[in-house]
């Protein structure tokens, strides 16, 4: 398990049939609750908010911008002081030389961390679903003491297991010929035995379907299997994109399994790959670190830009079982 | 005896569709877990196989200076961030549950820095801390501070560096609240209303108890998340100045990698993972008094 759990906001949102920071308008609760019901707060009181939100949000925002305005300068204006708030001249130049430099594994490590992430994503959502449905729609003995050991799993921090594992993997490399450290294999293969936090999400996803449905296809003669592909995935669409996102997220900020596994730069992913480059920028050309750290955040931002629509379909579709 | 024949099958239906799971947790859960605890008895240098030697690992860690500055470190990054993220992020779910115009558009601002990968977000932090030329440090001297602190460079202040950081962090936390806060029932409040009852005293006596369950999620979670903190201090620090910064699992991380002590490493994975175990017992346990769920 990630030591930050990026995952954990869903376990709550999902299940409420809502996502507040991601929604738009449209599926805002707060809008007919609000923080003490009633009518609208008075005009003082709601500029007060305004500039307590807007005081906020600015702390959250100066670090992106700092990151951004110093990824675009030459590494003398990042380091003069006091500092320019506009890069002069404004360098596009780190980001192409951090793709064309040899000596910057860049895109390397890119297409390491989306093959990873590929893995990773498609073997958690893949075998969650497959789990998550015996666990909502079979009905047999122990399922229920099964189910908390499973949720019980999900306390267990990943250092905890990492020392057993990396011995464990060592072992299987010098007894069975195929090697596991020093490869991917450590990074997604047990990921395609389900992940405890996305079978959980999935069944209580699964458990909102009507048994009707599967009943019918049943009495038409469908097997289990046939279920779950024809009727259970097709409906659950939203909840595997939620677990397919919230993987992706865990994967891509994943820095212990990767410092732990992997061996040479050239198979190192983005995150460990960018702790590789600071070491080497050894506290100099900020630069170019901070346009690294760009292209470290970028593709989460962006797919949390476009997920939006993912979350709202979600939402609606949930919204029509009521 | 069909019955019978019917639960059989319905059974082997129901482990069939959790064998991964179920093989997954005997290989990647019990086995590893089971097998620290029998490396934690070794003598494990990792190049030669482990040797019995009983409790001289737990015994070693009594007397191990390092291991109980790990741990308090350790403690003292939790002192810093759990009560003080956990009043931050309530305020934060608080400010974002009010009706104004463009919230939506606070939330995904507020709910963004969680999103950066940790290592990107400790070289943000390491720039902005930075004590000649960071951001926060040439704010502080427009604003008159003569000699701001050197932040991470400093015994003192590497600590709550990290803690403020971490702050930053903290809106997926903040949204989870703000889910909670939804959940509130509205009666309660129009009934806090009629009763007089001020905005401070309806926070105390409907918004707090309202949202205990999710207060109590967060916190395991936050616990959790504390104990096995390692990419930051990692990154930022590698445990420094003067090992300030060197928490429980970095230890335990050289103690495997650096020193190869697979055997100590094991013992101490142990004792981590019963360090959360008794934590989460006692926020279980204490959840019985302040943890108030709604008749669902």
């Amino acid at each position: 398990m990630p030591e930050k759990l990026p995952v954990n906001m869903v376990s709550k949102d999902l299940l409420e049939g809502n996502f507040p920071a991601a929604a738009g308008e449209s599926v805002d609760r707060t809008t007919p609750s609000g923080s003490a019901g009633g009518p609208p707060p008075h005009i003082g009181r709601r500029l007060m908010t305004h500039a307590l939100l807007i005081g906020v949000s600015l702390i959250a925002l100066v670090p992106f911008l700092w990151l951004l305005d110093t990824s675009f300068k030459t590494e003398s204006a990042a380091t003069q002081y006091p500092p320019s708030l506009i890069p002069d001249p404004f360098r596009w130049q780190n980001y192409v030389n951090l793709f064309s430099e040899r000596q910057y594994h860049m895109l390397l490590w890119a297409r390491n961390s989306l093959t990873i992430a590929v893995l990773v994503v498609l073997g958690t959502t893949i075998s969650s679903a497959f789990v998550a449905y015996g666990f909502a729609k079979i009905r047999f003995r122990g399922r229920g003491i099964l189910f908390a050991l499973m949720l019980s799993t999900m306390m267990i921090p990943f250092p905890v297991t990492m020392v057993s594992m990396f011995i464990i993997f060592k072992w299987l490399g010098d007894h069975t010929g195929v090697a596991w450290l020093g490869t991917f294999r450590p990074l997604w293969v047990p990921y395609w035995f389900g992940s405890a936090f996305s079978i959980f999400l999935l069944r209580q996803f699964f458990i909102t379907i009507p048994d009707e449905l599967s009943e019918a296809a049943r009495i038409d003669g469908c097997s289990e299997l046939g279920i779950f592909f024809r009727i259970i995935l097709p409906l659950a669409r939203p909840a595997l994109s939620v677990v397919a996102l919230f993987a992706f997220l865990g994967v891509w900020n994943d820095f212990l399994g990767p410092l732990v596994y992997l061996q040479h730069s050239h198979q190192f992913t983005l995150a460990l790959g960018l702790e590789a480059f600071q070491s080497q920028l050894g506290g100099s050309q900020w630069n170019l670190l901070m346009a690294a750290s760009v292209l470290v955040i970028l593709p989460v931002v962006i797919l949390f830009f476009i997920a939006q629509r993912t979350f709202i379909e979600g939402i609606a579709t949930t919204g029509i079982k009521g | 005896m069909i019955r019978w024949r019917n639960e059989i099958k319905q059974t082997a239906k129901g482990l069939a569709f959790l064998s991964p799971w179920l093989i997954g947790f005997a290989v990647f859960m019990a086995l590893p877990i089971g097998l620290s605890l029998y490396l934690s008895f070794c003598d494990y240098p990792l190049l030669q196989p482990p040797v019995f030697v009983g409790l001289r690992n737990y015994h070693a860690m009594l007397h191990d200076s390092v291991f109980w500055e790990s741990l308090r470190n350790t403690g003292y990054y939790a002192l810093l961030t759990l009560p003080a993220g956990m009043i931050i992020a309530i305020a934060a779910a608080l400010l974002l549950n009010s009706r104004v115009r463009g919230i939506s558009i606070y939330r995904a601002i507020i709910f963004l820095p969680s999103l950066v990968p940790l290592v990107a977000s400790s070289m943000v932090w390491l720039w902005l801390f930075n004590s000649r030329l960071g951001l926060i440090n040439t704010l502080l001297r427009y604003m008159g501070v003569a000699h701001p602190p050197g932040w991470l460079t400093t015994t003192q202040w590497a600590m709550p560096s990290l803690a403020i950081m971490s702050f930053w962090g903290l809106g997926n936390t903040v949204v989870i609240y703000l889910a909670g806060l939804q959940d509130v029932p509205k009666e309660l409040y129009e009934a806090a209303e009629i009763d007089g009852a001020s905005p401070a005293r309806q926070l105390w006596h409907v918004t707090l108890p309202g949202i205990s369950p999710v207060i109590f999620f967060n916190l395991i979670m936050a616990i959790i998340g504390v104990v096995q903190n390692f990419t930051v201090p990692y990154v930022m620090t590698q445990g420094g100045p003067d090992r300030v910064t060197y928490l429980f699992t970095m230890y335990l991380y050289d103690n495997a990698f650096s020193f190869l002590h697979m055997g100590y490493a094991s013992a101490m994975a142990w004792v981590e993972l019963l360090i959360v175990l008794i934590l989460t017992a006692i926020a279980f346990w204490s959840s019985r008094h302040w943890v108030h769920y709604q008749g669902k």
